[in-house]
Order: C-alpha cells, then structure tokens, then sequence
C-alpha cells in the first residue's frame, strides 16, 4: 500500500481541500492505484540526466523580457467585480488572527 | 449559405463578392448554433452581442474597401476554459460558474482582429482535467456522431461544435491530448501547436509547461489558417516563442512525395481495435501518396503516463491555489476563519477529478517526495522529449494513432481514473516534448465512429504537419469516411 487514510488527510490539509469521509476512503484507493502506476518511473535510471522543466529553443538570452513600456493595470474596480466580498476597495475575508 | 458546411475561404469570397455581409453570416450561425446545441450541449452559452458587433466591423471595412482580415466574418467557439471580456468563463466548474474576465486572452485578441466573430464558450471538463467532457460541472457532452458517446475530452464541447456544424472553426486547449483525442473521436482536424507558438495568456493555467491553445476546424486549411492568425511572440507570455509565423496555408500543395514518416512500434502493439486497421490503412494511403514509411523506436513511450501525471498534477496543485475564494472564485458560507473558508469553499466548489488531481500533486510535491516523484518525472520527461529528437534525425514526422479506441460511451469509464488515464497514451507523448501534433480525420469504424490519426513533427515543424494532413485529407474517399 502506497498511501495510507491518514497521509490522504495530511495532503488534503495541505492543499486546503475539505474531504468528506467517503471521499478520503476513495482517494485512498484511487491514489494508490495512480502511484502504484508511478512507481513505474523507478524502472528507469535516470543518473546524469537534466530534468526538463520547460519546453526549450533556441533563443536569445532577452527573448523573454517585454518592451520597458508602460501598460495600463486592471484598475481596482474590474479587478474587484468579481470578488465574492469586496469592500472599501479590497477583498474582505473572514478572521485571520484571533486578538 | 450552408452555415453547417461553410469554409473560410467561402465565407471570404462571399462577403468579397458582396453575396452577403458578415452581419447575416453572424445571425444565422447564432440562429442555427442555437437550434442545434440542444442535441449535443456543445455550448455553455452564447455571445450574441460580441459576435454581431464584430460582424458589424467587418461589414464596415468591406463597405470602406479596406481588405477584410484573414478570418472576416468567420464564426468561431471557443473553450471556456479561455478568457473573453465581459463573457462568463466558467472552466466547468461550479468555483467560476459567475466569473465575468476583466481582459480578453491573446488568442481572442488576434481572432477579432482578423474578423472572427465569437459565437459562444464551449463546454469542456472541469479546468481541462479529463479524456471525455464527463467532468464538467455543467453536464456532458453528446457525441454529434453517436449521441450515447463522449465527444473526448477535455475539449469536447469544441470538437462537437465544429463536428456538428454550429461553428466554422473553434479553440480548444491541449495539456496530454485534449484537442487531439476530442477532434479524433468528432470526426474533424485538431491542432496542438509547438509549446509556445501561440500564447498562453488568458489561457486558464492547468499544467503551465505543457498547456496549449490551438484550433479545431472541419478542413486541414481552415486549422492552417486559424494557427497562422493566434501564433506568433506576444510579450504576455514569457514562453511564447519568437520564431516566424509562416504562411501555412502555403504548405498545402498535395505533395509528399519521398517523405520520410515514421510509425512508433510501441505504439503498435497495443492496438488491436478496429482503430488500429483503420490507421493501418491511412499509413497506406500515405504510402501510395509516395511517402518512405519506416518502423521507428520510441523507447520510453510506457513511462509517458506515469510522467504525466506526476507533472501535470503537480503543477495543477499550484495552478489550482488561486481559486481560494476570495478574488473570482464563489465562496463557502459561514466560515468562522480564514483557512476555514479556503479549505470549505474548495471542497465545495471543485468536482472529483480535480480533487484527485490536487491531492497526487500536492502528494508528489510534499515533502520528502519531491526528488522521488517530481524530479524523476522531469529526468524521464528529457528522456521522452529526447525519443522523439532522435527520431526527428531519421524521419520528418511521425504518424500514429490518436487514441487507442474510438468514443466510448457515456459513464462507461468514470468510475476509474487510471484506466481514463492510460486512454491517453498515444497523445501525452508528444505534449511532454512539446512538438506540434495533430489528429486529421482517418475513417470511421463499422458502427460509424470517427477515427483520427495524428501526424507529429519537430519543433516549429507544423508546415511539415499541415502538409501531409492536407495531402491525405486529399485522398478523401477513405473506406468509411463520410462528409462533416
């Protein structure tokens, strides 16, 4: 068994997702199917091989920068329209630090 | 007009020649895409508005004499997963079912400039995360060609669009195979550009290093087309590359003669399905067009999977923090705190499929995992990209299948991920290398279903690609094929 109920809440608090019981016995079961899978990777040796983290070309070392232009921001107003709470121009949220 | 059947090149030369005005193509396509989608659900919702103003541009700068741009007056769907101003973009999820983008996404942008008229958003698997469209929170999509089928996934509303006839051409976005799996199982041309060539920005993140945008369309030229006008450098998206756009269109002159095509053992054996004859066949065809087809190794095509979804989950995990309810996304009540009210309003809001996927990336990234999961999957993905470089020195594209079976049917493979997941074999390969690929339509099997092959070249090579799925879809009268 790769994983067990208590790392799937473990991971579950760590990725902010609340879990119902029934969902913590099936992810349980699903991830350990998945990683059973990955496992496969192992078969491999990989020693001295260079991960690939993007997709690479060639380019010239600027190639990524923008122009040094001065672009109009969202503004507040269209940045806040879709805030489920917005307020006095911020996002407002529940309690952070109990006084 | 035959709005269902309608080409670019048709639409240009009707509204060049004054047969009618972009206005009429607009109203017409809105009228009959609107009549139609009940059958399938292709589309979440219309834009009306957007669709006739751009229209309206159009008809003004024929009327001025000015030269209409090169998608005047040309309808277009587009998957929700891809911003549009003052549009809802949902991603099919419950989290963004209200979310109304403040910006257009780059693509969106060289659409209308070039005179597209965006009919609506097309229904999709949540945030992209599925082979079948089943996971969108907003219901399924039916297959135009066999209603109790998946149209693919995840871009499947897109597919059946454009499949159906309720759009000309259409957008979809591709991270292991989600424009080319849903355009084999419609029966049209999907196209997943090179990582890059079109850029990313207002494109929802998934998995950042292998998401595209690219095209959807009934003809290899329409595709060609399409993928001239969004390609090129946009300084919105650092990845996007700044190689020279051609003209594509100018590839598609039939000749193929003594190209060299490789065809992937691995990919091969496997295939046992009445897909597999029908690729056997197309890789005759080809043959017979005068193309050398050899047998290649792709060595390390049975770790692509697993590579897979190490990387794309784990980068999803990330991708997927944001909607935390408090900037788009709607928000769990009665939360006394602010963890509280992040970790309820996503377990609320986000469907079975991204719950699975946030929890094997957020596995594979927790600590002490990273080098045994992460980094091995990104060793293993050099290793994959380098299978095809080798194979790019020997031949000038690969042919292969799309998917290892045809559309299955609706709920028939929802209760098990992995097995979803191993579905996508054929198409996660060439994302993890981030080469263009395409699936071009290649018959259908006794009981009507569609069957694509997919054609991969190099780096930058999509002319190379759209050339020989030109010069196959030439040959037409494939045993099975039947028209749109």
């Amino acid at each position: 068994m790769k994983i067990t109920e208590q790392e799937v809440r473990y991971v579950a608090g760590l990725a902010n997702l609340r879990l119902g019981e029934a969902e913590v016995a099936r992810f349980r079961v699903d991830l350990d199917q998945i990683l059973e899978h990955i496992g496969k990777l192992n078969e491999l040796d990989t020693e001295g091989v260079a991960p690939m983290s993007q997709v690479l070309f060639d380019a010239d070392a600027t190639a990524t920068l923008r122009p040094d232009a001065i672009v109009p921001p969202l503004g507040s107003q269209a940045a806040l329209a879709n805030a489920p709470e917005p307020g006095a121009g911020y996002f407002k949220v529940p309690k952070v630090i109990e006084r | 007009m035959e709005i269902a059947s309608l080409t670019i090149d048709e639409i240009r030369e009707g509204l060049v020649a004054r047969r009618f005005r972009a206005e009429e193509v607009a109203g017409e396509a809105l009228r009959f895409a609107e009549a139609e989608n009940p059958k399938t659900g292709a589309y979440l919702h219309f834009s009306p508005e957007r669709a006739l103003a751009a229209a309206r541009r159009v008809d003004e700068e024929i009327a001025r004499g000015a030269e209409p741009g090169p998608l005047a007056g040309v309808p277009v769907a587009v998957k929700d997963v891809i911003v549009t101003r003052g549009i809802r973009t949902t991603c099919g999820s419950k989290l963004l079912e209200n979310y109304i983008p403040p910006y257009d996404a780059s693509a969106i942008t060289r659409l209308e400039e070039a005179g597209a008229l965006i009919l609506g958003k097309t229904n999709c698997d949540e945030f992209a995360m599925g082979s079948s469209t089943e996971n969108s929170a907003f219901g399924p999509v039916r297959n135009p060609a066999a209603p109790d089928r998946v149209p693919g996934g995840s871009s499947g509303g897109s597919a059946a669009a454009v499949a159906q006839g309720t759009a000309v051409v259409a957008l979809g976005s591709d991270t292991g195979g989600s424009i080319r799996q849903p355009a084999s199982f419609c029966g049209v041309c999907g196209v997943t550009p090179t990582y890059g060539r079109v850029s990313r920005y207002g494109l929802t993140a998934f998995a950042s290093s292998l998401d595209h945008i690219g095209p959807f369309a009934r003809t290899v030229k329409d595709a060609a087309r399409v993928l001239g006008v969004i390609a090129g450098r946009d300084w919105r998206d650092a990845t996007s590359a700044e190689a020279p756009v051609p003209d594509y269109t100018k590839a598609l002159d039939g000749n193929v003669k003594g190209m060299k095509l490789g065809l992937p053992r691995e990919y091969l054996k496997d295939l046992t399905s009445e897909s597999g004859s029908l690729i056997e066949r197309g890789v005759a065809v080809l043959r017979k067009l005068g193309c050398e087809v050899r047998e290649i190794g792709l060595p390390h095509t049975d770790y692509a999977i697993a590579t897979y979804y190490v990387i794309a989950t784990a980068e999803a995990s990330s991708n997927l923090a944001r909607y935390d309810g408090v900037r788009y996304t709607s928000r769990s009540g009665d939360s006394a705190t602010l963890a509280d009210m992040y970790r309820n309003t996503r377990g609320e809001g986000f469907g079975a499929e991204c719950k699975r996927r946030i929890m094997l990336g957020t596995y594979v990234l927790s600590a002490g995992y990273y080098d045994a999961y992460y980094l091995k999957a990104q060793k293993v993905r050099a290793l994959i990209a380098r299978d095809f470089e080798r194979a790019f020195q020997e031949v000038d594209a690969v042919v292969a299948p799309v998917s290892p079976f045809p559309a299955f049917r609706l709920g028939e493979k929802v209760d098990d991920p992995l097995a979803m997941y191993l579905s996508d074999i054929f198409t996660i390969t060439g994302s993890l290398a981030g080469i263009p690929c395409m699936s071009v339509p290649c018959g259908r099997t006794t009981e009507g279903l569609p069957v694509g092959m997919q054609i991969l070249t190099r780096h930058f090579g999509e002319a190379t690609m759209f050339r020989i799925a030109d010069a196959f879809e030439r040959t037409g009268g494939l045993p099975g094929r039947q028209a749109g």
